[in-house]
């Protein structure tokens, strides 16, 4: 007597064929979902490259991207198409910002992860979530209507939109970034190699800077590169707060505007689909893409290349 | 002894001092991003509370600021959620599914894996350039509610794979094998074991990425521009306008009034986001109490 006859009809109602069927099917369509993601990317170059690649037919790729005046918008011999203000925007922008967000957030995630009990962390960890899950329109808002009068009561120069108040509240937006990846990379540490050092003597600060956050290292970096890309590609705050005046500048009371704050004023304007003026911002956006992809990059690389490994 | 003074010098009260230093600096890092978030949540309120009503919350917007609403702005942002939910939870719990269920260990998984992640990292405004020329011109769905969503629907896409990624895998593998054991096939094992275990878990992902995707502004605003929208829309194929898009009309616009009702549309934002995050919280705490028993 074979097993089969003995199952009950319920188990056979589906044929071994149809099942297989259905299992292959299913399968196919699983990994058609999966490469959509694949399909996504391939869109982004597809159409960056492609419009981007008409615009430089018309511009010169070289004068894109050394020439220090840009002014798309103008009227033809005043029109002018050097990238370098957008990106020395940006930069600025993204420098002034690192330098709140990358002390601020690194003390913080060792506060976090060394010193504070159990207790204090589970308060402070939701509050810096609740700071990343803020819609940047808010910040970009905070930036105008407070920061800035704020600052001019010191500045009294301070422009009202400028690149100082945008860099300092982005600041502000990253530190939970830079905060929880760090700390991530820094509770990977192992308990034995912080113990060792306990008794050596060493008092808590000594075991933080010395022991926890060197071996920290590659996760910190990472989480700084990856911070700065966010950076480079925010966009509302950027385009609320610090204007929209090309400049290349390194003074950052001025007003200024950055590659993704000028997109988005090409966007809601009149420019013609398929004019040259529209096309510019697919070739911002390509060298935007660009730069970041090479900060994420580098922050892969960072972290698979010097991880140390317990 | 001598000797030994020299390799060693204790530096007590040196050490004791650098110790509470430094406490005193990790401590007010720390005090300075709550005070950040602080102090931003009471300037809007101060700024906002006086503008929110029940007529702002019913009505179009209007060049007169005391007479402008949110209404359309309102709508316009739950159609676009619902849509772009809609495209996206089955095709990231499908990507998610087949690459943690049925992928094969080879060269194009790993290539799938890696940009799922790069794609985490494009900023929001790419996407907005990608969507203009997809779906806007090439696709001719014009400034519409369906191009919107489908352009926030990729945005947000690797973040749920992601999150629906780590659900699936937080489910025992004694599950499967369980299933497995009692003759089920690969799909009748997900269907059956892996997806109801996961959902908690997929549903806090697709929350929380929801709500990353109601504040973005950036890629909705290079779709839909800035329009003066007194209906509300009736097809995915109208224009439509949503609340971080309507807040940055506001504050772009001159005058302390405009600021306000900025400030009270924020307050509504903020309100609808902080309301997301409870429940996924709320899901989160549950899930990982069951998982426990």
């Amino acid at each position: 007597m074979s097993i089969a006859s003995n199952t009950p009809s319920a188990f056979r109602r589906t044929g071994r064929r149809r099942a297989a069927f259905q299992e292959k099917l299913v399968k196919r369509i699983f990994f058609l979902c999966a490469l959509v993601s694949v399909l996504t990317t391939l869109g982004i170059l597809g159409t960056l490259l492609n419009e981007a690649i008409k615009f430089f037919l018309d511009v010169p790729v070289w004068s894109f991207l050394t020439g220090t005046q840009w002014s798309p918008l103008f009227s033809p011999p005043y029109q002018s198409f050097g990238v370098l203000p957008l990106v020395a925007g940006t930069l600025l922008i993204t420098t002034v910002a690192a330098a709140v967000a990358l002390p601020v957030g690194l003390a913080t995630a060792i506060f976090l992860s060394e010193y504070a009990p159990e207790r204090v962390r589970k308060t402070i960890k939701p509050i810096l979530e609740v700071l990343a899950g803020i819609p940047t329109v808010v910040y970009g808002f905070f930036a105008l209507t407070f920061v800035t009068p704020m600052l001019q009561k010191v500045l009294p120069e301070l422009l009202v939109f400028n690149a100082l108040s945008a860099g300092l509240v982005m600041g502000l937006m990253i530190v939970p970034m830079v905060s929880s990846l760090s700390e991530d990379a820094m509770l990977a540490v192992p308990r034995s190699l912080r113990e060792a050092a306990y008794a050596l003597g060493a008092t808590r600060i000594q075991v933080s800077l010395r022991v926890v956050v060197p071996a920290a290292l590659s996760g910190i970096v990472a989480a700084f590169i990856l911070a700065l890309s966010r950076a480079i590609g925010e966009t509302m705050l950027v385009t609320i707060a610090a204007g929209a005046t090309p400049k290349l500048t390194l003074n950052p009371m001025e007003s200024i505007q950055t590659m993704t704050a000028y997109i988005v004023q090409v966007s809601l304007g009149e420019a013609v689909h398929g004019s040259l003026e529209f096309r510019t911002i697919f070739a911002v956006g390509f060298l935007l893409f660009i730069m970041t992809l090479v900060m994420n990059v580098l922050g892969y690389f960072v972290v698979r290349r010097w991880r140390e490994k317990y | 002894m001598k000797q030994h003074e020299q390799l060693f010098t204790p530096r007590r009260t040196a050490r004791k001092i650098t110790g509470v230093v430094f406490y005193a600096l990790f401590l007010s890092a720390v005090v300075l991003s709550i005070a950040g978030l602080l102090t931003l949540v009471i300037q809007v309120l101060i700024e906002g509370v006086p503008w929110l009503s029940w007529h702002f919350l019913t009505n179009y917007p209007s060049r007169h600021a005391e007479e402008a609403g949110i209404l359309a702005a309102m709508t316009g942002t739950v159609y676009l959620m619902v849509l772009t939910a809609a495209l996206t939870i089955p095709l990231a719990i499908g990507a998610a599914i087949y690459l943690e269920e049925f992928a094969p260990k080879n060269w194009f998984t790993t290539i799938i894996e890696i940009n799922i992640s790069n794609l985490a990292g494009v900023p929001s405004i790419v996407y907005g350039l990608l969507g203009i020329a997809l779906f806007v011109s090439w696709m001719n769905l014009g400034r519409s509610l369906l191009a919107g969503s489908m352009t926030l629907a990729l945005l947000i896409l690797p973040i749920v794979i992601l999150a629906s990624r780590e659900a699936i895998r937080a489910v025992p593998d004694t599950y499967r094998q369980a299933a497995y054991a009692l003759g089920a096939t690969q799909w009748q094992v997900v269907r059956g074991v892996v997806l109801p275990s996961s959902l908690p878990g997929i549903l806090t992902g697709v929350i929380l990425a929801m709500s990353r995707a109601i504040g973005e502004a950036a890629p909705v605003i290079a779709i839909s521009a800035l329009v003066y929208l007194t209906f509300v829309p009736g097809s995915p194929l109208d224009r439509f306008t949503v609340l971080p898009i309507q807040i940055f009309n506001w504050i772009s616009r001159p005058g302390d009034d405009f600021r306000g009702i900025a400030a009270a549309g924020i307050i509504v934002l903020l309100v609808i986001l902080l309301s997301m995050n409870a429940v996924a919280i709320y899901l989160r705490n549950r899930f990982q109490t069951r998982s426990e028993e």
